[in-house]
């Protein structure tokens, strides 16, 4: 069933590009229904997911035999949890795109065919597949954002192109060597990860392996000093860009460092991990720091999204249980809130005052002009900041947990993190939709803006609910998620970690 | 009846009543109030219920409720009310109801400010009845956000960083104890308030705190007394204790008056009710350690609190300041209760004694500073806004009633024997005297400056010559009177049977006294 996520986006993809120009209604019908069939495969699967530790095989044939590459699908808890998150953001992202009207067919055949890649890094087990998976992922990006960009686009799609083949190359070259290695080792040469995971590799190619591999796969995640495409990508890309690139494609660098980085080379995290524990605790505080002073609405969300993967890529520093239990489950809530607050800026508020300047926003009185987006942006930002009762919460909680048994001083730096990101969403909240100044003048001089839109309302419940009923019943993912960890951390014990 | 799920009932009947009030959108300002009031004096009735089914001879929790929530983080939906709790449901029930009948003059997005104001009791009825920590934070949080949103929207001119600094105080405090609760649960594996209490009483939470927490090369005392340190942070900012208050005056000022009633009447509670519910429970060992410094700062919080009130000119500030003394009494009761002393089965009974007087203190002090803060909101509304010491004068011939009963007011909250406050600083400064004489004798100063300034205050606003700007000033009207004389009566009637309360809530103290001297 999981499969077919990656088969139905592909569909769609090639239906969108038999459609006839300015046909823009029927392509965006086409795009819901396609992700809407995605997001129910996801869930079938999801609820026919058998558990416990294993993966389940979804798909096994050969591929391409002299290279022993397989065309090789399976999903664990982790996966699964990851496929859902996709769904849900696809389909929200659909939903705030419905007012693109310029060349829409092309824009939502890209975005179908991005998900597709998506689905399908997160379904692979087999490395050369993987890889194949996250480069489609790649190509799409590039032209939504150069095409339908705002702010300095062809800047920011170019960088975020650059950023992502030079990981990519990193990380072709570390899954060579491992193929290699591991090749002249046992005599058996293949790309399969569940088998490479089996294989001792050496100490001393495990120490310049796995920071290959994992920062390859880390500068798509957003790891501190390589994530400066992050915020200028996430501000050039059109808003559902934004929020797949927010929502789903860092993560799937983080998926990257757990799936490939972590799980081949167990020896080589436990050379690096103190220094990359470090990285992601300045990811964090530098994050949140550099979003508490910018003018532009959108850079404080593309920089709070540095800081809240700092703590995905921390909680996979930790190497226990609870930690990495969390690291997942923040990338999927982080997936659903970005998303959200993006929209928000994005789409409710940039399409409607054409500025994203806060100063400006400031003598507009959003708050009463445009009621709807300050409640989802409050709620979206409470949640953010890690208020009980959202995902944001259990899942820093986890990962603040794993710290503590890990790495003390990170845990406490993390801390002081979670405080400016209360600080900088106050600040762009009130700025945003509560400021002072504006209440009276402002109401005769903010325009009239259009109302929120259904579409619109849908996808902001659909996000809000989706981290309401994950922050008030973790148990729904942990469920999947736990026993998935715990065979990892056995794995990577074998294999020499902890 | 029994089995009912009381408290579930109660903490829900607030969410959904604001619930509703949102989804119905823009109803009359007035719709919006009289649903809010039903909705709180359908939780007073609960809690009127409650007490009633409540056995005031067990000190242990009742109406408790148990499920689990997130296994694997230990995390369990667990209610429960003792004494304390109860009594703080009942000051919740009680404030709320007044609150909403003194904001009367909310128009603008009334809907959305009464639904916060629901909220916010939802969330004090859950902090006060949640024995899991994560549950417990859960209420906690929840009941900033809409205090924060209170009186950003409708405060006074500098509500925006009034609000965002009472924000940012409390969030830091939250963060340092949510870290200090995670490196608990490490060590433990327990979020539950009364299995931790227990495990602490018999010893094994300092030590698995020493034993499974290494942090870069501290020694396991260190780690555990910043353990402590976090939680203390987290209850000091909200109590607060001075010097962790300066974010209270400029909210208290700024908040619109019947929110003030709220945050000082029952918001402010929160911080010594965590005190009593989890520092003193937790760490004993600690607070012992630590004694002179503690009861150096409650004695701070005390005498300056009072004397910065006594330099105010402001009427809303000096009530604020006067709250901070008003709390410093409990803080100076409860570091005297955990002191160190010899198991004699004399001091267990002046102790529960002291705990008694506490817990009568946090009522009375919720009872008695909203009142005053709605008396100071109905200057306000009659004079146009203004609130100063000297802009009054001479009410009392204009308005008896008025003058008498907010007169009574000031005079429970000085500690008049026959009203309300007395009770409970008798009973502390009693009880604490032989246990931290020296600091007891300190804080009797603050008794002392609380009457010059709060007698300045009835004598500059009612007494003196009638400022003739007033000469129309109208006295309260009946609406007023049901409100106000009700809350007069209670004062009365507390100061003269304090029994009613204290047998609520003395086999508590008396039960954590024993098991704290054990």
């Amino acid at each position: 069933m999981l499969a077919w996520t990656i088969y139905l986006s592909f569909l769609g993809a090639g239906l969108l590009t038999l459609l006839p120009r300015n046909r823009a209604a029927a392509a965006r019908w086409l795009a819901l229904l396609t992700a809407l069939a995605g997001l129910a495969a996801a869930v079938a699967g999801t609820v026919q997911f058998p558990g416990g530790a294993g993966a389940t095989t979804l798909i096994k044939t050969r591929w391409i035999p002299p290279l022993h590459i397989q065309y090789f699908l399976a999903a664990d808890g982790i996966s699964v949890t990851l496929v859902l998150l996709t769904g849900i953001a696809a389909v929200a992202g659909i939903l705030f795109s419905w007012n693109i009207e310029h060349r829409a067919k092309e824009f939502f055949a890209f975005y179908l065919a991005l998900i597709g890649g998506v689905y399908g890094v997160f379904l692979s087990f087999d490395l050369f597949l993987l890889f194949v998976f996250y480069e489609i992922a790649i190509i799409p990006k590039y032209f939504i954002i150069a095409i339908w960009g705002s702010t300095r686009r062809e800047y920011g799609a170019m960088k975020l192109a650059l950023y992502s083949f030079v990981g990519s190359a990193m990380v072709l070259v570390g899954m060579i060597a491992a193929y290699v290695v591991a090749g002249h080792l046992t005599g058996r040469y293949t790309f399969d990860l569940t088998a490479l995971a089996q294989v001792h590799f050496p100490a001393g190619f495990q120490r310049w392996a796995f920071p290959l591999v994992f920062v390859g796969f880390g500068i798509l995640a957003g790891l501190w000093p390589f994530h400066t495409w992050a915020p200028t990508g996430h501000v050039a890309a059109p808003t559902a860009a934004s929020m797949l690139l927010a929502g789903v494609v860092m993560k799937l660098g983080a998926y990257g460092c757990l799936r490939v980085a972590m799980t081949l080379f167990p020896a080589g995290v436990m050379m690096w991990r103190t220094e990359i524990a470090a990285l992601a605790v300045i990811g964090i505080v530098y994050g949140a720091m550099v979003a508490l002073v910018q003018r532009d609405f959108k850079f404080v969300i593309g920089y709070s999204s540095v800081s809240h993967m700092g703590f995905v890529l921390l909680g996979l520093m930790t190497l226990n249980q609870i930690g990495l239990d969390g690291a997942v489950l923040q990338m999927f809530s982080h997936g659903i809130l970005a998303g959200l607050l993006f929209a928000v800026v994005g789409r409710m508020v940039y399409d409607r005052t054409h500025t994203r300047d806060l100063g400006e926003l400031e003598t507009m009185g959003l708050s009463h002009a445009l009621p709807f987006a300050a409640a989802t942006f409050v709620l979206a930002a409470l949640a953010s900041m890690g208020l009980p009762g959202f995902s944001g919460f259990v899942a820093e909680l986890q990962v603040l947990i794993g710290a503590w048994s890990a790495f003390p001083t990170a845990g406490v730096c993390a801390g002081i993190g979670i405080v400016i990101g209360v600080a900088y969403l106050l600040r762009a909240v009130q700025r945003a939709f509560f400021a002072e100044g504006a209440e009276k003048p402002g109401k005769a001089a903010a325009p009239e803006l259009p109302p929120i839109s259904w579409p619109e309302r849908l996808g902001a419940g659909l996000l809000l609910l989706a981290s309401l009923v994950v922050g008030l019943y973790p148990q729904v993912l942990l469920n999947l998620i736990a026993p998935s960890v715990t065979s990892l951390l056995e794995t990577m014990r074998k294999g020499g970690a902890l | 009846m029994s089995n009912l799920p009381f408290i579930t009932l109660l903490t829900l009947l607030p969410l959904v009543g604001g619930g509703v009030l949102i989804a119905f959108g823009r109803v009359q300002a007035a719709q919006a109030r009289r649903l809010a009031l039903g909705v709180s004096a359908g939780a007073l009735a609960l809690v009127l219920a409650m007490m009633i089914m409540f056995e005031p001879g067990s000190g242990v929790l009742q109406f408790v409720q148990r499920l689990d929530w997130v296994p694997a983080l230990g995390v369990q939906y667990f209610v429960g009310a003792d004494g304390l709790g109860l009594l703080m449901l009942l000051l919740t029930a009680l404030v709320v109801p007044m609150a909403v009948l003194a904001s009367n003059r909310i128009t603008e997005r009334a809907h959305l400010y009464f639904a916060l104001v629901l909220f916010l009791e939802a969330g004090l009825f859950g902090t006060f009845t949640a024995q899991n920590f994560f549950h417990w934070f859960l209420f906690w949080e929840l009941s900033l956000v809409p205090a924060f949103f209170l009186i950003k929207l409708w405060g006074g001119p500098e509500r925006g960083p009034a609000a965002t600094q009472f924000f940012i105080y409390t969030m830091v405090g939250s963060v340092a104890m949510l870290l200090s609760f995670l490196a608990i649960f490490l060590a433990t594996g327990q979020f539950n308030f009364p299995e931790l209490a227990e495990l602490s009483r018999q010893g094994r939470l300092g030590a698995s705190l020493a034993s499974k927490l290494t942090w870069a090369g501290l020694s396991p005392e260190t780690v555990r007394f910043l353990v402590f340190g976090g939680v203390f942070l987290g209850l000091a900012v909200k109590v607060p204790v001075m010097p962790f208050h300066t974010w209270l005056p400029t909210a208290y000022a700024e908040a619109p008056t019947p929110v003030t009633m709220l945050l000082t009447g029952v918001m402010s509670k929160m911080g010594v009710y965590g005190f009593l519910r989890i520092l003193v429970p937790l760490f004993p060992a600690e607070l012992r350690a630590l004694m002179t410094p503690l009861l150096v700062l409650a004695v701070l919080t005390i005498v300056a609190g009072a004397a910065a009130a006594f330099a105010q000119r402001d009427l809303k500030r000096m009530l604020a300041y006067s709250s901070i003394n008003h709390l410093g009494y409990c803080l100076l009761g409860i570091f005297a209760v955990v002191k160190f002393t010899a198991n004699t089965p004399a001091l267990v009974t002046e102790k529960a004694a002291v705990l008694n007087g506490v817990l009568l203190q946090m009522f009375n002090h919720g009872l008695t500073a909203a009142t005053l803060f709605g008396f100071v909101g109905l200057l306000e509304q009659r004079s146009g806004g203004r609130r100063g010491l000297d802009d009054f004068g001479g009410l009392r011939m204009v308005a008896p009633v008025f003058a008498g009963l907010m007169g009574i007011a000031v005079f429970a909250s000085l500690g008049l024997p026959g009203l309300n406050g007395f009770v409970g600083e008798f009973l502390i400064f009693k009880g604490a005297f032989p246990l931290a004489t020296w600091a007891t004798a300190v804080a009797a100063l603050g008794l002392l400056i609380t009457a010059v300034f709060l007698l300045t205050l009835l004598q500059r606003v009612f007494q003196g010559p009638l400022n003739p700007q007033w000469a129309q000033f109208p006295d309260l009207s009946t609406r007023e009177r049901w409100l106000f004389g009700p809350a007069v009566a209670l004062m009365f009637v507390v100061g003269v049977g304090p029994q009613i309360l204290i047998r609520l809530f003395n086999a508590t103290a008396l039960h954590w006294v024993t098991r704290l001297l054990s």
